[in-house]
């Protein structure tokens, strides 16, 4: 094998860097970090939705022989840390002071011993309650009579968060009214969870020599959460750091600052003792970050031929007990208003109106793209509906409307300018894969059998790359992201970056930018992220945000590095630097190419004796801050067959059909993979998860036995293809590919679902799918 | 009470809660963390050991059950240096993301391949349809297993 074992020297299918450890069991999650004379905490949580909080009496807990300190609101409050600012500047209680808002709310912190004593104490906690009536229902939040919820906030009288409106409503009911065709319909994107399969969880140390803090968490977004820590605690920035280690699984669960993370600082300081605090899943799954919950009406317009002239929809977005969605601060329904999805319309108009419930908060997490998932799952429905009402094929209705690829860039009528594609061409490839023609003639046999048999096409534009600053923010901070380049005399590389990976590879990935860029073999390349002592500023790893911001920095910085090599390697080659040309991993003289210096040769004499010219610094180190001029738009098409058991109404996926376009590709294998999981949680979200409650606020979605995750029994055997439409603007062309197949699968399996259910008159069923709504649905009678 | 188990060929000998659970046991008193910890309703699967060879959640099984009995965890699936075609099948497949029910989706498959070694998709997804995975979508893990299948160590 040569130097490169077989791998690519930049972009190409090639196994990942970070895989040896996890085979051999020896990463590192925050669970892992053992440090001597370490503690362990555990939250005490509020078993009730909406109580006022009359008394906590520690005293029996504090008895206890390996217990070390009880912290509560009261105690947070004296240092004013009890409530803590979101991502989404609202407020939200570190320990509960006044009320307990939500099942599951954190409301004292016990540190003892180990982690079987933490818990033993929580039990020896003693809360008086006074029970308060919960708000549940998300569309009865502002009835006059509805309790509230938010007395906290001065001014607050209602438990109404936010209005908020997108596009032109005047313009768009016009249309409407004028139309051959209206479709209406109610549709419910119910809440669900990330669900990681590493719960949160953190261990801080802090020094009081150097009075430094180190949180080890786990966190897509550590330079972000440095900054929240400094700002709540008062501790300097420069004497805070966090380090990312593996995390197992983020899918934006692990974005927000939970309050778990906060008592584990304040513990460690108070006790001067390193402090470990890891949740458990039914934490994980009440407390933490939750996804969707919007309660749409939505409205489509067309012509008697299938032309779709307009979209609106009416929002009732459920926010929990505090506005913690994480999101872009001055985007409060997130980037729900793409919903005019991947077609050429007239007119659209999105209102949303986002209102406090007593329930767990958070509110965007689970690879969506900041509600991206909630807008296609709109306008994906729409369009089937749509197709129901004319009689036409689902599939002929998109071709006739999509966006053409001479519109490119579009401007959509809420604003977005979509940066490239060509969907017709990934449509037309999906439909051939899965033979969709034949499939058609096989479910008119099927049902002709009795059978039910349907088929779903779904098609998805999706926002990715957060942010332009002129554009967005989070805090205020904005959302660029960083990348440093060093290159050691031999010729092997460093990269740090601000991004850093929950399983997206970017250790591989990112070295292939840099290998692509200056041909150093990517196994010389390390990169380094995830740790803010060692790496860039920047805003994380979410919304599919890495390869659109991060990946152009890496790109950028490479570029940089390359420049300055030319400068070295004309004086190497006593050449002026404009008679020098580059070929990947050299450069070499025009006309003259035996006249060349190898970048390993660049490198060594870069920090060698070479004359430099005046003012060329030593070395080829470099580093670079990205501020994307745009969001990239990957899109892709997908097509679903289902078979729904006539005697159980239990949905079976048989085939999936997924073509992406996610512009240039960097490593197919990680991209595959990207895909393939993201189809899964559609699975799981069109058909089995639902955290739930009942009416007294209760979560019935507490525990992996009640919200059901899918397995290998439940999921078919993808087959994925691709297109590719780089993106302009990118420095590679490529476009973000984390979140796609989550967007975009839910819609094509309901489609699937309504398309095999067509016989009994269905229109819509509402997810999850699961059996007993589709067996109420075959009756025509409401859900259960 | 005092606990002798045999963990990856060793004996260990730890004084520790009657109640502690194998999981605990392996991760926080031998410092064996490539096990790891996913759920409280043994539904997640992340926490499988091999047991006498079968494949066992490690957080249903107390400490003390284990006594007396062979446990390998994912630490000892490499043996003398050399990578089990399970690891290296996992590898060349892409079947893992962020590793974290990684070890646990290697030892069924170890199982699996021991007592089938010619396992069909159907089979293979049967035999890890107790495990959980948020990543992969669980077909590169299908062809990480076949993978091993077709490679086997004494071939």
């Amino acid at each position: 094998m040569s130097a490169t074992d077989g791998n690519p020297i930049g972009f190409g299918r090639m196994r990942r860097k970070e895989d040896p450890r996890f085979i051999r069991g020896s990463g590192t999650f925050v669970d892992d970090v053992q440090l001597p004379g370490m503690l362990h905490g555990a939250v005490l949580r509020s078993p009730v939705a909406h109580a006022r909080i009359v008394s906590i009496d520690a005293s029996a807990a504090l008895a206890h022989p390996k217990v070390y300190a009880v912290i509560t609101g009261r105690d947070l409050e004296a240092r004013g840390v009890a409530w803590m600012q979101t991502i989404s500047a609202d407020m939200q209680a570190v320990l509960a002071t006044d009320k307990v808002r939500f099942q599951g709310q954190e409301v004292a912190f016990v540190v003892a011993d180990d982690r079987y004593s933490a818990r033993d104490a929580l039990e020896l906690i003693d809360v008086e309650y006074e029970l308060l009536p919960p708000v549940v229902d998300p569309r009865r939040a502002l009835d006059a009579d509805a309790p509230l919820i938010r007395d906290d906030k001065p001014g607050q009288t209602d438990n109404h968060l936010f209005d908020w409106e997108s596009g032109d409503r005047a313009a768009t009911d016009r249309v409407f009214e004028g139309a051959d065709v209206v479709v209406e319909q109610d549709l419910v994107f119910p809440r669900s969870h990330p669900a990681p399969m590493e719960t949160c969880g953190a261990v801080a140390q802090f020094d009081v020599v150097s009075e430094k803090l180190t949180v080890w968490c786990t966190t897509q977004a550590p330079h972000a959460h440095r900054t929240v820590y400094a700002l709540l605690t008062g501790l300097p920035e420069h004497k805070i750091r966090v380090v990312s280690p593996d995390v197992g699984g983020g899918f934006g669960n692990k974005v927000p600052v939970y309050p778990g993370y906060v008592c584990t600082i304040i513990a460690a300081i108070d006790t001067g003792r390193p402090v470990k605090w890891m949740e458990d899943r039914s934490e994980n799954l009440m407390s933490t970050a939750f996804a969707r919950d919007y309660v749409m009406r939505g409205g489509i317009a067309a012509t008697r031929e299938g032309e779709i002239l307009a979209v609106r929809v009416e929002v009732i977005a459920d926010h929990g007990a505090f506005n913690a969605t994480a999101q872009p601060t001055n985007f409060p329904a997130g980037f729900f208003h793409v919903f005019t999805g991947s077609y050429d319309i007239e007119a659209a108009h999105c209102h949303v109106t986002g209102v406090y419930t007593n329930k767990a908060p958070g509110g965007v997490a689970y690879a969506c793209s900041f509600r991206i998932a909630e807008a296609v799952y709109l306008v994906e429905r729409m369009v089937d509906c749509l197709a129901y009402e004319l009689g036409t094929d689902p599939a002929e209705l998109r071709l006739a409307n999509l966006i053409r690829p001479d519109q490119f860039p579009y401007e959509c009528k809420t604003g977005w300018v979509y940066d490239s594609g060509d969907y017709e061409r990934t449509l037309r490839k999906a439909l051939e894969i899965a033979e969709y023609g034949e499939l058609r003639r096989e479910q008119a046999a099927a049902q002709a059998r009795g059978e039910l048999m349907g088929i779903g096409v779904g098609f998805f534009t999706e926002a990715v790359g957060a942010g332009p600053r002129k554009h967005m923010h989070l805090l205020g901070l904005g959302m660029n992201d960083g990348a440093a380049l060093r290159v050691y005399p031999t010729g092997k590389a460093q990269l740090s970056i601000s991004v850093q990976t929950q399983g997206q590879g970017h250790e591989t990935t990112f070295a292939q930018i840099v290998a692509e860029e200056l041909g150093i073999p990517p196994e010389d390349i390390d990169v380094v992220h995830g740790d803010t002592d060692v790496t860039p500023y920047g805003l994380g790893t979410y919304g599919s945000r890495s390869t659109p911001v991060s990946g152009a920095a890496t790109a950028i910085v490479a570029r940089k590095v390359r420049d300055r090599a030319r400068i070295v390697a004309a004086a190497m080659l006593e050449a002026s630097p404009d008679d020098l040309e580059w070929e990947k991993g050299r450069w070499l003289v025009k006309g003259d190419p035996e006249k060349c210096a190898t970048i390993q040769e660049i490198a060594m004499a870069a920090r060698g004796s070479v004359e430099l010219p005046a003012g060329v610094e030593a070395g080829l180190d470099a580093e670079t801050v990205y501020d994307p001029p745009n969001l990239t738009f990957p899109y892709g098409a997908y097509i679903c067959v289902v078979d729904i058991d006539p005697g159980t109404a239990k949905v079976r996926i048989r085939r999936f059909v997924a073509v992406d376009d996610c512009g240039t590709r960097i490593n197919p294998m990680i991209i595959e993979g990207q895909v393939h999981g993201g189809l899964t949680d559609g699975v799981g979200i069109a058909l089995m998860e639902q955290i739930a409650f009942d009416e007294e606020g209760n979560c019935l979605g507490g525990s992996l036995m009640d919200y059901l995750i899918p397995t290998a029994l439940e999921v078919p055997d993808w087959e994925t293809d691709f297109t590719v439409t780089p993106s302009p603007h990118h420095p590679i062309g490529a476009k973000g590919i984390g979140e796609s197949a989550t967007v975009g699968s839910p819609p094509t399996i309901v489609n699937a679902v309504c398309d095999a259910l067509r016989p009994y008159g269905v229109r819509h069923v509402d997810m999850p799918c699961t059996p007993s709504r589709v067996w109420h649905a075959m009756r025509g009678s409401p859900p259960q | 009470m005092q606990v002798t188990a045999s963990v990856n060929s060793r004996e260990y000998t730890r004084d520790v809660e009657p109640r502690m659970l194998l999981v605990h046991f392996l991760r926080d008193e031998l410092g064996l963390t490539g096990t790891h910890w996913g759920c409280d309703t043994s539904n997640c699967g992340t926490c499988v050991v091999l047991m006498d060879g079968e494949p066992v959640k490690s957080c249903t099984v107390l400490a003390a059950t284990a006594a007396g009995h062979e446990i390998r965890t994912v630490e000892g699936l490499a043996v003398g240096g050399v990578l089990d075609p399970v690891q290296v099948g996992f590898t060349e497949m892409h079947g893992l993301q962020c590793g974290f029910c990684t070890s646990g989706m290697m030892l069924t498959a170890r199982a699996l391949l021991d007592r089938n070694p010619n396992p069909t998709e159907a089979e293979i997804r049967e035999a890890i349809s107790g495990q959980i995975c948020r990543c992969t979508g669980y077909a590169t893990i299908v062809r990480s297993v076949r993978w091993a299948a077709e490679h086997r160590a004494d071939s």
